[in-house]
């Protein structure tokens, strides 16, 4: 059953028609051809799928197309700023938060989420967000890391723009 | 990992649309909430619903409201992370939102919502127990026909619950609850986060201002048998007493005897029977302290 659906996609509005069982994450992959977003487990433990809907993270893997009417979604390749990196996708480069970099989209998004609400998180908060995020490869020390260096770097911008 | 096949969306306005919607489409169709549930049974289950009826578009079914009288209300479609982080339940009661911050993780819970988590009636929900605790009541809708029942009534089984095919879950109603009231949830389980519970323990407690005797008592046990359950036996132990570590002790003995548990890829039930054992005399014991809400860091130090 194809639904015809108008949604804010990384900031530019677009109305394409979509099977409304088609789930977010191969709406953006197969048919948008945003393939930044990754599938890992496919049911909501790993978050390597994690988008911004409305504002808050959640698995692309998880949700239906047909639900999105109105919706506002940013991906990883709406994280960028202009032609610059984020500075939490440089703080991941500068600190080895990534190494095979399957979990680092999903990463990123939930970093970010996390930084919108909190600028200053404490390690403890920063594991706590990040628990939905599976990563395999770097026993996560340096992404903390890096997430702790992204706020400090966001932080000193804030203060230099008042 | 299977994908969903075709199946039409409806999104109605309003309840009664919702019902109708049901009524007049027949079998197949399914209500759709956060869809954390529901679209992992269509991956994972071979569930292949004909239609889904998404109830996200209905503003009454979301939010979470006191009453004059000191009854909270909270709409079916408020997400686990609304009842997480709400000041108001934060401060009424911690246990409950420390409890909603125990599913899985905050991009689960951006989605899931509590109205889908009980209609779900999974034994391990981690809300289902605070929830029991607070005397909760399920206001069900059909058709502009609304019933309540006691959240403890509402579960049947496994997955089941009292409702029929076409009727909605709209509204939990917390009524009011004694003053001082405390209260502690412990979730049992080898993960510190993305696990479900081997075994959930909730309590709430109100003690006597002069003698500290217990005079409201509630113990609810997730995870020990098909439905989330009161553990009447062990409140029955406490009621009028003084609470110390020894009477503590034999509540949770009397909990451990009187749940259900069974044996599966989590944990056997001799084991479970014995965590319900420890978990509740640490809840009560927690409880009776009444501490403020606390880190998670901090809480699973209280665990073990």
């Amino acid at each position: 059953m194809k639904k015809k659906i108008r949604i804010t996609l990384n900031g530019n509005v677009v109305s394409p028609e979509v099977p409304a069982h088609r789930l977010l994450l191969d709406l953006l992959r197969d048919e948008i051809g945003l393939t930044g977003t990754k599938e890992g487990c496919g049911t909501g433990d790993c978050g390597a799928c994690t988008v911004l809907l409305d504002g808050k993270p959640v698995n692309s893997c998880l949700v239906l197309s047909g639900e999105l009417d109105g919706a506002d979604i940013v991906t990883i390749e709406g994280l960028q700023i202009g032609r610059e990196l984020h500075p939490i996708q440089q703080a991941f480069i500068q600190d080895g938060g990534a190494q095979c970099g399957y979990c680092t989209p999903g990463m990123l998004m939930m970093s970010k989420a996390l930084l919108d609400e909190n600028p200053n998180p404490t390690e403890e908060e920063i594991r706590f967000a990040l628990a939905g995020n599976l990563c395999r490869c770097t026993g996560y020390a340096k992404i903390v890391k890096a997430v702790q260096d992204a706020a400090m770097e966001l932080r000193t911008r804030h203060t230099a723009r008042q | 990992m299977r994908r969903p096949e075709a199946l039409e969306i409806f999104q109605p306005a309003s309840v009664k649309e919702a019902c109708q919607i049901i009524r007049k489409n027949g079998p197949g169709g399914h209500f759709l909430a956060g869809g954390t549930d529901l679209v992992i049974a269509i991956k994972e289950k071979g569930l292949a619903p004909r239609y889904v009826v998404d109830l996200k578009r209905i503003p009454s079914l979301s939010g979470i409201g006191e009453n004059p009288d000191g009854s909270l209300t909270i709409g079916a479609l408020t997400t686990l992370r609304e009842v997480e982080i709400s000041p108001l339940i934060r401060k009424k009661y911690p246990f409950l939102a420390q409890s909603a911050a125990e599913v899985g993780s905050i991009q689960i819970r951006n989605r899931a919502t509590i109205g889908g988590n009980m209609a779900n009636a999974t034994p391990s929900a981690d809300v289902a127990p605070s929830l029991l605790v607070l005397d909760t009541k399920a206001k069900i809708s059909c058709d502009g026909e609304e019933r309540v029942v006691t959240l403890e009534d509402f579960f049947v089984g496994p997955g089941k619950t009292v409702m029929k095919q076409d009727e909605i879950l709209t509204e939990l109603i917390i009524p009011p609850t004694p003053a001082g009231l405390r209260g502690e949830y412990m979730k049992f389980s080898p993960r510190e986060m993305m696990d479900l519970a081997y075994v959930g323990v909730a309590v709430a407690l109100a003690l006597e201002t002069k003698t500290k005797k217990c005079q409201h008592v509630r113990i609810a046990l997730g995870a020990v048998s098909p439905t989330p359950m009161r553990a009447r036996k062990a409140e029955a132990i406490l009621l009028n007493q003084v609470l110390a570590e020894e009477i503590a002790e034999r509540a949770g003995e009397e909990a451990s005897s009187e749940c259900k548990p069974i044996s599966d890829v989590r944990s056997s039930a001799e084991y479970r029977r014995e965590m319900v054992r420890v978990n509740t005399k640490r809840a009560l014991l927690n409880a009776g302290l009444g501490s403020e809400p606390i880190s998670w860091l901090e809480r699973r130090d209280k665990r073990y």
